[in-house]
């Protein structure tokens, strides 16, 4: 066992609820990840928000949730297009579960830079 | 035409034995495992234990005939062998639903095993099930506010809810306990639990507790951008001081608040779930005493039944063991009250120990507790075993981390979320644990550490109260 001097510190983190602990997802592991969620059933919709404004309820929705979307491809561009449009801004994707009425899965896909 | 009363003793089955009864969809049904004594038909035992537990007496009385007993009486109505057990069988038992007070969970537990359990022509008697008829479950509240609403105050979604419980469990400072949340909260779980014997002693009066843990709430969510919370345990010696606790936690700005359902009783958990719908609080039920009452496989109450009730009475949160911890619980006995906790149609299944058919309707679902000598290498079964509509706490499991509580949280959040990421990109989280958590520590050195530290521990013992199988 480790003495107490050699012990890590823990520093606190700002974090952003599922999957903030994990390191950065590589493109290829975010795209599982979507695959997922429309694999699921649900429904993919981005939202984002002003790092400052991140734990209000309710962040800017990005268009409209993308009803009967099925193709990956289409989601990732618009992720990407949201990211442009608002590059200090966190963006994140919800899939939407209407059997639960709840969110199915929420991560954060870009870090705004704040 | 109205029956002649005759004084007397009649044999039970001749009124409450009725096999070719259909139960109607309005009828509470019961399952009860009975073991008479040597030489009592099973059909006398099964009509006993349905008179007693509805309009019967041991002795015919002359104001029955002013009734109908007709319409009141419960009826045995099925006999069924136990697999794997010549000594006892399975009684099935309708009641019709007028027996009870609307809404009422003790009003049902009093009849249904109230006198009946101290009967003696039966050795033992054990209640296995209860097919509660929608018409009743749309009298009861049920939660306060439910998985699907505690997600979205809290904004968790996609993965389990991650908590512990502080420890020691008796002895720290309200100001040193406030410390062990806020360093656990800040390390990355979204919960913290007060033990379940803690309550308003000496050492750590209730209101200062609350005062200190509200500090800890607050500075972990300013700190880490989440939302945080901890089960304020509002178990007191009456309703009146459990009311003015529940009080002062929506005071502190605590979300969640904490009862021990049995201890408490079903009365004062109903009185606690209302005052939680009324002020939107959060409601996690502790379940004290429940192995004194289910855990003998042939006398007592199931826990799938406790749990039905509590569902019935009101609870954000119930426990409902860990399948691989410390404590007591068969996985698929496990995960047949688990679905009576969540789902909104359970159906018959007996590998699970499901007697009937339940219909839940429209009543929100509560989260399962696991809880108990649970550690990170638990982590890959527990999200299989469980699923997303969980609360999984490491009590010695965070605090006994070699670096401290925060590092310890930190250790479980980032297990949790690997095991999430790893099941969602379709891989057997359970087969694969090992490579899972090896990949994740290596990015983790917390999570690295507590791997090493509880490498060793396991807790394998046979269950005590299998699923009753040949």
């Amino acid at each position: 066992m480790a003495s107490m001097y050699e012990m890590g510190d823990y520093q606190t983190a700002q974090t952003l609820e599922t999957f903030g602990f994990l390191p950065q997802m590589s493109q290829d592991e975010i795209h599982e990840q979507i695959a997922y969620v429309l694999a699921q059933g649900w429904t993919p919709a981005i939202e984002h928000e002003h790092p400052s404004r991140a734990m209000s309820d309710y962040w800017t929705m990005w268009k409209l949730p993308f009803f009967g979307e099925t193709d990956l491809a289409n989601v990732i561009r618009e992720l990407e297009a949201c990211h442009r449009a608002y590059p200090d801004h966190h963006v994140r994707l919800i899939g939407y579960d209407n059997y639960t009425q709840s969110q199915g899965l929420a991560f954060v896909v870009f870090e705004g830079r704040g | 035409m109205s029956a002649n009363y005759q004084a007397g003793v009649k044999e039970y089955r001749e009124m409450y034995w009725t096999p070719d009864y259909v139960p109607l969809d309005t009828d509470l049904l019961a399952c009860f495992k009975c073991t008479g004594q040597p030489g009592v038909p099973r059909e006398e035992v099964a009509a006993a234990v349905a008179a007693e537990s509805s309009t019967g007496t041991w002795s015919t009385v002359w104001s029955e005939l002013l009734t109908d007993l007709e319409y009141y009486k419960g009826r045995a109505y099925r006999i069924e062998d136990v697999p794997g057990d010549s000594e006892s069988f399975y009684a099935f038992i309708a009641y019709p639903i007028d027996l009870f007070e609307e809404g009422s969970i003790t009003n049902v537990l009093t009849s249904l095993v109230g006198n009946v359990f101290g009967f003696k022509a039966l050795k033992h008697l054990r209640l296995e099930d209860i097919r509660f008829p929608i018409a009743y479950i749309k009298t009861c509240m049920g939660p306060p506010s439910g998985i699907q609403v505690e997600r979205d105050k809290l904004n968790k979604y996609g993965r389990p809810l991650l908590g512990c419980t502080i420890k020691p469990k008796l002895g720290l400072s309200a100001k040193n306990y406030g410390r062990a949340v806020y360093e656990c909260l800040r390390g990355g779980l979204d919960l913290t639990k007060d033990d379940e014997n803690v309550n308003s002693q000496p050492f750590m009066r209730w209101r200062d507790r609350f005062e200190f843990v509200g500090e800890a709430i607050q500075k972990a969510e300013q700190e880490t951008g989440e939302r945080k919370g901890h089960y304020l345990n509002v178990t007191a010696p009456d309703p009146e001081q459990m009311y003015e606790r529940a009080e002062f936690a929506k005071e502190v700005g605590c979300p969640i608040i904490m009862h021990d359902f049995l201890t408490g009783g079903f009365t004062a958990n109903t009185g606690l779930a209302n005052w939680c719908r009324k002020n939107g609080m959060l409601l996690h039920i502790h379940r004290a005493m429940h192995a004194v009452i289910d855990r003998h496989p042939k006398h007592g109450i199931h826990f799938r039944v406790l749990a039905k009730c509590l569902r019935l009475s009101g609870g954000d949160h119930l426990h409902a063991g860990t399948v691989v911890g410390k404590l007591e619980g068969d996985r698929a006995s496990t995960l047949g009250f688990v679905d009576q906790l969540r789902e909104a149609f359970v159906p018959e299944d007996r590998s699970r120990g499901v007697f009937f058919d339940q219909d839940w309707g429209s009543l929100p679902g509560v989260f399962a507790v696991a809880s108990g000598g649970i550690h990170v290498w638990h982590m890959p079964a527990l999200v299989t075993i469980f699923g997303d509509d969980s609360c999984l706490q490491f009590g010695g499991g965070t605090q006994g981390h070699p670096w401290g509580n925060a590092a310890g949280a930190a250790a479980n959040r980032v297990a949790l979320e690997a095991c999430v990421k790893a099941r969602n990109q379709g891989r057997e989280v359970e087969k694969e644990a090992r490579d899972i958590l090896t990949e994740a520590a290596a990015k983790s050195p917390e999570l690295a550490m507590a791997m090493e530290t509880w490498k060793e521990i396991k807790f394998e013992f046979e269950t005590v109260d299998k699923l009753d199988v040949a």
